[in-house]
């Protein structure tokens, strides 16, 4: 299993894409920070590229990289190796090249300029957004298997992730405007980690704003350690439950 | 004509030396009692307390004397007397440890309580766990100085305010520190007073609350981590400079609540991390110059209710939201202000903007009418209808405007 792990470590990182995605990342940071005359304003526009940009790198390489590596794959299972370990293996090594590639373009930055709370519940979450997104994936390609199919379903998951979803949640909002709604928006954000996530940066980024009623419910809940345990669980979930599925779909799956 | 003056002074000078005296207080001394002091003491005299604990109920001030302690003397209440009622002018208390008052709802009891007089000094004293602190009543031209006054009592009923001010003038509260009373400071009917450098902090309620005082003066005070923060309703020419409001947090917790103020001036101010710095309600004439909002929720409600507010040459920086309003109208003026989220460009360089700054984003109006819609907030979706809202306005109002942002922040 280490040995397949090292095998699709090194064969993405000669791939020279998830190098380019770590140099783009770590001159994008720095000059946010250059640039702006407050950091806090140089996170903020961060915060635009851990929630829309990471998850999109993130899915649409892993999806691409499963389907490139179909053949190596096929070359695998005629081996003596369970298929789940190859499966496991194969996203460990994308899931470790997309959350060491944040953190080096993303997270060192940020640990230079911005060394606060805020800062590091940032990094937290676009490490964890990474992981999440490669499982997604990974799930998307082992249930297509068409490529130019597949690529387009994790287009249109990304998109439901970081745009539907919200625009649901905003329709709900004033369609049920009459109704107490702080409690259900608590649970439905845990249905997408992009929302999950934000809220977690959003309460050490403006936790001022948030201290009103209805961001006091939220704050009740994320801002307590069982809440942020809660929200950690969740978020793990996301990336343990696509993968897990895919796993099952893998074993069966008739390559 | 002078020597003959220069002399009678002297006479006058001497006259007053001689006639008052020092009474001492305390074990081993002339007094057990301060009530006993009191007793003999005459108008000009002092009556100076050794440390020690006294239990004395109620000590009544009717002569115009001296009360000092060395080594704060404790005056204990214990929870059923007004411990100081002060009936005469030109009484100065100084060095006390006040503790104990009693509580009652029916009547303001306090630490030390000034009825109907005027010049009375209240100095350096400590009051610990007194319901009203230092009440004045109907009095003028008193100085309340480097007093500080804590109460832990966490039921409102319970606690009274700190420094209580009614139907006074001309009062001088200075340097006293307060925490943990309902309000820190309450002025009510209460003219012509300047309060300076006190620290009001962790009050249950406001900081500092007045209503129906005009003409009054606040100066370099820091009002923190309060209940509901500071709130001023009802009254006319206040004016407040350079004063601190910090981290006042919660829904109905404001850095400052302005209600029904009319000419009045804010500037130089601090407001940082407020839930809302100011919140203005029935503001009509006032000018806020030169403050600096930074790190909080909203830098600035402002209802339609409001007319003609000056809002020029303050910063504002790092805000989650600049400015929210409930109407389609507004009859105020923004000008000349540095917003960090400004992002318009200055062709002629002479350091203004060329476009308006708008203030007021389309998704701080959507909280106002759906506040669980927070849960959106800083989404891809709501950054995409806030540069939609910002190209085409159509919910924000339109004439909320800055016209003449500053491209650099003013040094404040």
């Amino acid at each position: 299993m280490k040995k397949i792990i090292k095998y699709v470590f090194i064969d993405i990182l000669r791939s020279k894409i998830v190098i380019g995605f770590t140099i783009f990342l770590l001159i994008l940071s720095l000059s946010i920070f250059n640039l702006e005359d407050n950091s806090s304003k140089g996170l903020l526009s961060l915060l635009n590229i851990i929630l829309i940009i990471v998850p999109l790198v993130s899915i649409l390489f892993s999806a691409i990289y499963v389907y490139n590596s179909s053949e190596f794959l096929e070359l695998l299972v005629s081996q003596p190796l369970k298929r789940k370990s190859i499966w496991l293996s194969l996203y460990v090594g994308l899931a470790g090249a997309m959350a060491l590639s944040f953190f080096v373009g993303a997270g060192i930055p940020i640990l230079m300029y911005e060394s606060t709370p805020t800062g590091y519940i940032m990094i937290i979450i676009g490490v964890l957004l990474s992981v999440i997104f490669v499982s997604i994936a990974m799930l998307a390609a082992v249930l297509t298997r068409d490529k130019a199919k597949g690529i387009g379903v994790v287009m249109l998951l990304w998109l439901y992730f970081s745009l539907l979803f919200d625009g649901l949640i905003l329709f709900i909002l004033f369609e049920f405007a009459d109704y107490p709604l702080e409690k259900p928006m608590v649970f439905l954000s845990a249905l997408n980690p992009i929302d999950l996530g934000r809220i977690m940066i959003l309460l050490k980024m403006d936790v001022s704003a948030l201290m009103g009623y209805t961001g006091a419910v939220f704050k009740d809940f994320f801002g307590t350690s069982t809440g942020f345990a809660i929200a950690m669980v969740v978020m793990f979930a996301w990336a343990a439950i696509p993968l897990w599925i895919s796993v099952k779909k893998f074993k069966h799956k008739d390559l | 004509m002078i020597k003959t003056l220069v002399f009678c002074f002297c006479v006058l000078l001497c006259f007053t030396n001689v006639s008052a005296k020092n009474i001492f207080v305390g074990t081993g001394k002339q007094f057990k009692t301060i009530n006993e002091a009191l007793k003999i003491a005459e108008d000009g005299d002092s009556i100076i307390v050794s440390a020690g604990i006294y239990k004395e109920g109620n000590i009544e001030i009717t002569k115009k004397i001296t009360l000092a302690g060395i080594n704060y003397p404790i005056l204990d209440g214990q929870k059923k007397f007004e411990i100081i009622s002060v009936r005469s002018p030109y009484v100065t208390i100084s060095g006390f440890k006040l503790i104990n008052s009693g509580v009652s709802s029916i009547v303001d009891v306090a630490g030390i309580k000034i009825y109907n007089t005027y010049k009375v000094v209240i100095k350096n004293n400590i009051l610990l766990e007194t319901f009203f602190g230092i009440y004045l009543q109907n009095s003028s031209k008193c100085e309340i100085t480097g007093n500080s006054l804590k109460a832990t009592t966490k039921i409102e009923q319970n606690n009274g305010n700190g420094i209580h001010c009614w139907k006074s003038d001309s009062l001088l509260i200075t340097n006293n520190k307060i925490e943990g009373h309902r309000d820190g400071m309450y002025f009510e009917f209460t003219t012509n007073t300047k309060v300076v450098n006190n620290i009001s902090e962790k009050n249950l309620r406001y900081g500092l609350h007045f209503m129906f005082s005009h003409n009054n003066r606040y100066i370099t005070n820091i009002f923190k981590s309060n209940g509901a923060g500071v709130a001023v309703m009802y009254s006319h020419h206040v004016t407040m400079t350079a004063n601190k409001f910090l981290e006042n947090w919660g829904d109905g917790a404001y850095g400052l609540l302005l209600k029904e103020i009319t000419d009045s001036h804010v500037d130089n101010n601090l407001f940082l991390k407020n839930t809302i710095a100011i919140y203005m309600e029935g503001a009509t004439r006032i000018v806020m110059q030169s403050n600096v909002f930074k790190f909080n929720g909203w830098a600035m409600k402002i209802m339609a209710s409001c007319m003609d507010v000056t809002v020029n040459k303050n910063n504002f920086l790092s805000n989650t939201f600049d400015v929210g309003t409930n109407g389609s109208v507004s009859l105020n003026d923004f000008k000349n202000n540095y917003w960090d989220k400004y992002e318009g460009y200055d062709i002629n360089k002479d350091g203004i903007g060329d476009v308006p700054y708008r203030p007021v984003s389309l998704f701080a109006t959507i909280i106002e009418n759906n506040p669980p819609a927070m849960i959106l907030f800083r989404s891809f979706m709501s950054t995409l209808l806030d540069k939609t809202e910002k190209v085409i306005p159509t919910l924000t109002p339109e004439n909320l405007k800055d016209d003449y942002p500053l491209m650099k922040p003013l040094k404040l």
